[in-house]
């Protein structure tokens, strides 16, 4: 499959790699513009309040602060900010207006000469409030009448949707048994170490609004400038800044709406950098906050029937797209399993709490740690090994593409040749005497058994099924390859990136596909304004989607070239080979036409050019996602992400019962994402999805005591992985090509944290069998086992 | 997350830093390794008017050793403490301890006597000394004065070093014949480096027929301070440590203590993990004081 | 509250400023001396990220004060960086271990490398770990960075005895 390849799939440095190492890449923290204040922002106390009156007098008089703004009169000139769902009498705005729904929201914001002055202000505002009762779990927020997050709406219910797919209830009834369970996914988020930041300039001679921001968000752009009630083309988002990490939340929209009023306002760029309190807090990063309870219909054989899912997800006081994470595992809804119908009802309630933000996977890795503890369950229960169970319900290698009861095709894949080279892999008869001698020797030690999906490319079509309303089928990349006169390629692409090489990635496929070297293939970001359409790098797409985009645009930089070439050698074009950017006569190669010879033409001998052809060397293209422009069937039916890669894990663990503190000892991954760009990357994005699912399966937790107070503001009280934290890992990996993709690419973006949550549960419930104990809620805490083992079994 | 305003001073002497935290009545306090006192500062919950530097004095810095005793000036690095052959070779323990203090950045700045005088009940050095009966000296303008360790830690970050004192060094006694100690340190946390949830310090001294003629024995994380636990160093003396004796003496733990509930764990967790770790301490404290016999 | 004049020597050059005393060395560094290599993660010294070297010890420079450093000398991951401003060795083997992802904690892993590699020419992968333990990185999941700076050893050792 590779062996035809130059570059692609061959282990080649990053070229993003050299700025990094050398401390000269341009995060927002790094953008500099003359005369630039800064702003910080004035928290909420209090879960739930009035904002009866806010004193600025004495902040403002301070020599160096430009300004203390309010919400309310931020209100009078901008609109709420549009939410994923239609909501409207769930307002939200940049700044609390009459309301604080959260302890951290954010009700006035500072600009000052520099951050310290900035922060001294804060200090000197006087808000007078009128604490309500606030509303924090979000069962109670479900079936609550009284407390309201937004009274206007009437509930605290976003979202009620229900869908059916095939015969759930014949499927019931006719299986030979059935179990029920819940499972609890904590609510947690990736984290990046820096945070979100956003620099605003405002210039009355051009009218034009620049913006630079630690983003990675589809359609920012639009939401900015409809919110500042501004014309599109007004506003520059410069996609040049590094982002440092975000794997799905720097969103960042109420930050970049705030110094994009402001720097208007003052005539001055304003910049506002979140501290790691308040990025913590009322950074709007949050992640799912689930609750699912789950029946599995199942046959004595192992056969898994049909599940019946009710998930309630608590997405805070200002939703965002934090629902929309409800819809899209639909594209996955029964893992990699021929399960033949689906109940799926989706909650998104709203507590006085921050806001849920896209994650790293967007709603995928829950859903699979719940279809997995289901599967193990479903093992446990009829004694059956969990390898095999699994062996006998995964999608077999000669039924792809294989549709699922909500209408997706899943493409390629052959799950069961991976799960073999995991186990080959991982010794798995040795790992059982390992794991049965740490018992004997007092460890409670445990093997995980999980496999998995990264659904991967894209297409929000789901959010048409939860709402339909505007007919919006496209999904799109776009991206630009221009040859300079003396043959230098440069790749343009049209949005941010944050770790994943995706200038690695483009300038990979062009040097594979026009037969150049890579390492001198120049890519650039363009800005909102003048950059091709793009969907940002979300949802797994970008090898994808970027990848099959520059695939497209370098063969029409090849059809050019060769009809450049047939033209000018006088032959048509059937009868010319392209090699390495020269064009030659097959069988006489003496007839050529050299790169440089072809480029001269094109850029400068306009009489050299066929007859229509423009001057100049390059192509745009545009490519949408397989599968997509449709809309769901009457039955709720859609394809939904095109491509499908798949991972299995196994990862060992032993607790220490004195301690009951868990430890990862060894992790075998597999994963399949069909062709691999750049293995180092996708390397790269399996272990750090691994660390990522291991912190969320073991530690982080952003916590709301009873009364609404948040617990978790420092990285002292939330804890992520150090190296200490991570076992050693060994991968296998597999191809089966996408159909799909210009070159058979999958998605590996998401990588290892769709299935290192349920990998080190199904480890951990492995460990505790013995006891008769399990625990299906994440972060499986230390105090949470100690708890466990103390109280009365009941599996 | 910047601190509130406040003004600095590089103090050239002990003798200085007195007289300023004497004048300013606890509106100054003095910046160490910094390690506690910046987060606190960015935090905007510690806001002194005044920050004392006391990291070029050359005088409190430094590892002296004696006949009987290991003298640490207080602004000695814990990194230095880490790496010291006299440390390493006349109170291991220390060494133990300073081993599971954070991360090497923290080290290398931290001192001993910052982490001595914050008096949090789960941290490292001062377990470690409270299990070698170290005693501290602090000075103030009417001069100094001496603190055994067991007199120090009065409660959660509560120590008997006024505002207006200054840490300026701490004595660990060593105990004779050192190749029949053994020493050991216990923590759990939930990551490596953490602040411990529960720790256990052991120091044990054996004769030449194996029966133990030195236990002291202390825990953290489980008590408003770290405290010793004189009833379990009592049904070690004297005897021949075995698993029996160790079962025996752990019961006098849960006596001793009064563990408290927080986001980490619970008293509970911190009662049963006490004993389990206490139970380690001892048994690798014996191992390796055996070890130092054969 | 009254400013005060400080001289660091950052990357073997004398450079001066103007301070408050509550002004960080993290912050003197970024804005003051425009070094922005050294990245702002948490302020409160847990993630690493803004990890230099002191008198060729790392620390983390927001939990000290611009004006201690007075005197000192102060190591960026620019300050690694050959004169011309080509990559350095330990560099080097970042990048082709792919020792990164968005690159944001790199500067600070760098740094603690570094004086790992000084100190020790054979480090096994428990001193790594040590070296490592205070930085957080939430892209790579660590194993790369190892691998780039066993990569770095194995090439020091290697340049050494040729």
């Amino acid at each position: 499959m590779t062996s035809n390849l130059h570059y692609i799939s061959k282990k080649r440095r990053v070229k993003e790699d050299k700025r990094f190492v050398s401390g000269t890449g341009k995060y927002i923290q790094d953008v500099v513009l003359p005369n630039t204040k800064h702003a910080a922002v004035l928290q909420s106390p209090y879960p739930n309040a009035r904002i009866l009156s806010i004193e600025k007098a004495a902040a403002e008089a301070i020599a160096g602060v430009q300004i203390v703004l309010t919400g309310e009169e931020l209100a009078e000139h901008i609109d709420p900010i549009r939410l994923g769902l239609k909501l409207p009498e769930v307002k939200w705005y940049p700044l609390a207006v009459g309301t604080a729904r959260y302890v951290g929201e954010w009700v006035a914001i500072v600009v000052a000469d520099n951050p310290y002055l900035a922060e001294d202000a804060l200090e000197l505002i006087e808000v007078d409030y009128e604490p309500l009762e606030p509303i924090m779990d979000p069962e109670e927020a479900f079936e609550e009448k009284s407390r309201l997050v937004h009274p206007g709406h009437g509930s605290n219910v976003l979202y009620h949707g229900h869908f059916t797919w095939g015969e759930v209830e014949d499927d019931f009834a006719m299986a030979d048994d059935c179990l029920s369970f819940r499972a609890r996914w904590g609510r947690s988020s990736t984290v990046p170490i820096e945070t979100f930041g956003a620099l605003a300039s405002w210039d009355e001679g051009t009218e034009i609004l620049d913006l630079w921001a630690s983003i990675q968000m589809p359609n920012f752009v639009e939401l900015l400038s409809s919110t500042l009630r501004f014309p599109l083309n007004n506003v520059r988002l410069h996609q040049d800044v590094d982002v440092g990490g975000s794997y799905g939340v720097k969103r960042g929209i109420k930050h970049s709406v705030l110094v994009g009023y402001l720097c208007r306002k003052l005539r001055v760029p304003v910049r506002l950098i979140e501290d790691r309190l308040v990025n913590m807090s009322s950074g709007d990063a949050h992640g799912p906050d689930r609750i699912f309870d789950t029946n599995v219909a199942f046959n004595k054989d192992g056969i898994i029937k049909s599940l019946k899912i009710r998930v309630l997800d608590d997405a805070g006081a200002y939703p965002g797209r934090g629902p929309h994470q409800l819809a899209k595992p639909i594209s996955a809804i029964v893992g990699p399993y021929k399960i033949n119908s689906v109940d799926y009802e989706a909650i998104s309630v709203t507590t006085n709490k921050t806001g849920q933000v896209p994650v790293r996977g967007f709603g995928q890795a829950p859903t699979n740690f719940m279809i997995e503890t289901a599967v193990d369950k479903v093992a446990r229960h009829l004694g059956m090994d969990r390898l095999e169970i699994r062996r006998r319900n995964l999608i077999k290698h000669d039924e792809f593409p294989y549709e699922i009861p909500s209408g997706t095709k899943y493409d390629s894949g052959d799950y069961h040749a991976v799960l073999d080279k995991v186990i080959d892999k991982a010794k798995y008869d040795e790992l059982v005497k390992r794991r049965d001698t740490a018992r004997k020797n007092g460890k409670w030690a445990g093997i995980g058994v999980t496999t998995c999906l990264e659904p991967s490319g894209g297409n929000n079509i789901f959010e048409y099924l939860m709402e339909p309303g505007a007919e919006i089928t496209t999904y799109m990349e776009g991206c630009e390859v221009r040859v300079d006169p003396h043959g230098k390629i440069t790749g343009i692409m049209g949005t941010t990136t944050s770790g994943q090489g995706h200038e690695t990635l483009f300038a990979t496929i062009l040097g594979e596909d026009l037969e150049f070297d890579p390492d001198d293939i120049r890519i650039l970001h363009a800005d909102s304004l003048n950059g091709p359409p793009t969907r940002s790098p979300v949802a797994s797409r970008m090898a994808i989607m970027l990848g099959s985009s520059a695939a497209g645009a370098a063969q029409k930089i090849k059809d050019r070239a060769m009809k450049i070439a047939a033209f000018n050698l006088g032959h048509p074009i059937e009868d010319l080979e392209y090699s390495e950017g020269n064009v030659f006569l097959r069988g006489d190669p003496g007839q050529k036409l050299t790169w440089q010879e072809i480029c001269f033409i094109a850029h400068r001998s306009y009489h050299k050019l066929p007859a229509g052809m423009d001057p100049g060397f390059h192509a745009e293209n545009v490519f949408q996602v397989p599968g997509g422009g449709k809309l769901p069937d009457e039955k709720n039916r859609v394809q939904i992400y095109p491509c499908f890669s798949f991972q299995a894990h196994i990862p060992y663990v032993e607790i220490d019962p004195g301690t009951c503190k868990v430890e990862i000892l060894d992790y075998v991954v597999g994963h399949d994402c069909g062709t691999v760009i750049n293995p180092d990357i996708v390397r790269g994005m399996m272990i750090g999805g691994i660390a990522h699912g291991i912190g969320a399966a073991l530690f982080e937790k952003f916590s709301y005591a009873p009364d609404g107070q948040f617990l978790t503001s420092t990285f002292a009280d939330y804890l992520m992985p150090s190296v200490y934290e991570m076992p050693p890992v060994q991968e296998v990996e597999h191809c089966t090509p996408s159909p799909l993709t210009s070159h058979g690419q999958k998605g590996s973006g998401e990588g290892g944290y769709l299935g290192a949550p349920a990998a080190i549960s199904s480890a951990i419930n492995d460990a505790l069998a013995p006891l008769g104990k399990s625990i299906h809620e994440l972060p499986m805490r230390i105090n949470k086992i100690h708890e466990l083992i103390m109280t009365e079994s009941e599996t | 997350m910047k601190p509130a305003p406040f003004e600095y001073t590089l103090a050239e002497t002990v003798e200085e830093v007195v007289a300023l935290l004497d004048d300013s009545e606890g509106d100054a306090v003095i910046i160490a390794g910094g390690q506690t006192l910046m987060p606190m500062m960015a935090l905007r919950m510690a806001r002194p008017e005044m920050v004392v530097d006391i990291n070029g004095i050359e005088d409190l810095a430094g590892i002296i050793e004696d006949a009987d005793e290991v003298i640490i000036k207080a602004c000695t690095r814990q990194t230095t403490a880490l790496e010291s052959a006299i440390v390493a070779g006349r109170i291991p323990l220390l060494a133990k301890a300073i081993a599971f203090v954070g991360h090497q950045q923290t080290r290398n700045r931290g001192t001993v006597g910052g982490s001595l005088s914050l008096g949090d009940p789960a941290s490292e050095i001062p377990l470690a000394a409270l299990t070698m009966n170290a005693h501290v000296t602090l000075q103030s303008v009417k001069g100094v004065r001496t603190v055994p360790i067991g007199e120090f830690f009065l409660g959660p970050m509560m120590t008997a070093c006024e505002s207006n004192e200054l840490m300026v060094s701490v004595h660990f006694p060593c105990w004779p014949n050192s190749e029949r100690i053994g020493t050991s340190f216990h923590e759990v946390n939930e990551r490596h480096g953490d602040f411990a949830i529960v720790a256990a310090a052991a120091q044990i001294h054996l004769d030449d027929k194996g029966i133990c003629t030195g236990a002291a024995v202390a825990i953290g994380g489980a008590h408003d301070r770290p405290i010793r636990v004189p009833g379990l160093e009592a049904k070690l003396l004297e005897n021949k440590i075995d698993k029996e004796v160790i079962q025996l003496a752990l019961q006098e733990i849960s006596k001793a203590i009064e563990p408290f509930d927080d986001q980490h764990a619970s008293a509970d967790y911190r009662r049963r993990t006490a004993q389990t770790l206490a139970e380690r301490a001892i048994t690798d404290a014996v191992a390796d004081a055996q070890a130092g016999l054969q | 509250m009254s400013k005060l004049e400080i001289a660091v020597t950052v990357n073997g050059k004398k450079v001066s400023g103007t301070v408050e005393p509550r002004m960080s060395l993290l912050d003197f560094l970024r804005s003051e001396i425009g070094l922005t290599g050294t990245h702002m993660g948490c302020e409160h010294g847990v993630c690493g990220a803004c990890s230099i070297l002191l008198d060729d010890v790392p620390v983390r420079s927001c939990l000290m004060l611009a004006v201690q450093a007075n005197n000192h000398s102060v190591t960026t991951v620019e300050g690694l960086c050959n004169d011309d401003g080509s990559t350095g060795e330990l560099q080097d083997a970042f990048r082709d271990a792919h020792g990164m992802q968005c690159g944001y904690c790199t500067p600070g892993m760098l740094i603690s490398a570094h004086a790992l590699l000084e100190a020790n020419k054979d480090p096994s992968v428990d001193d790594i770990k040590e070296a490592i333990g205070g930085n957080l990185c939430r892209c790579t999941g660590y194993i790369q960075i190892i691998e780039s700076i066993q990569l770095a050893a194995t090439r020091k050792v290697e340049a050494g005895s040729s």
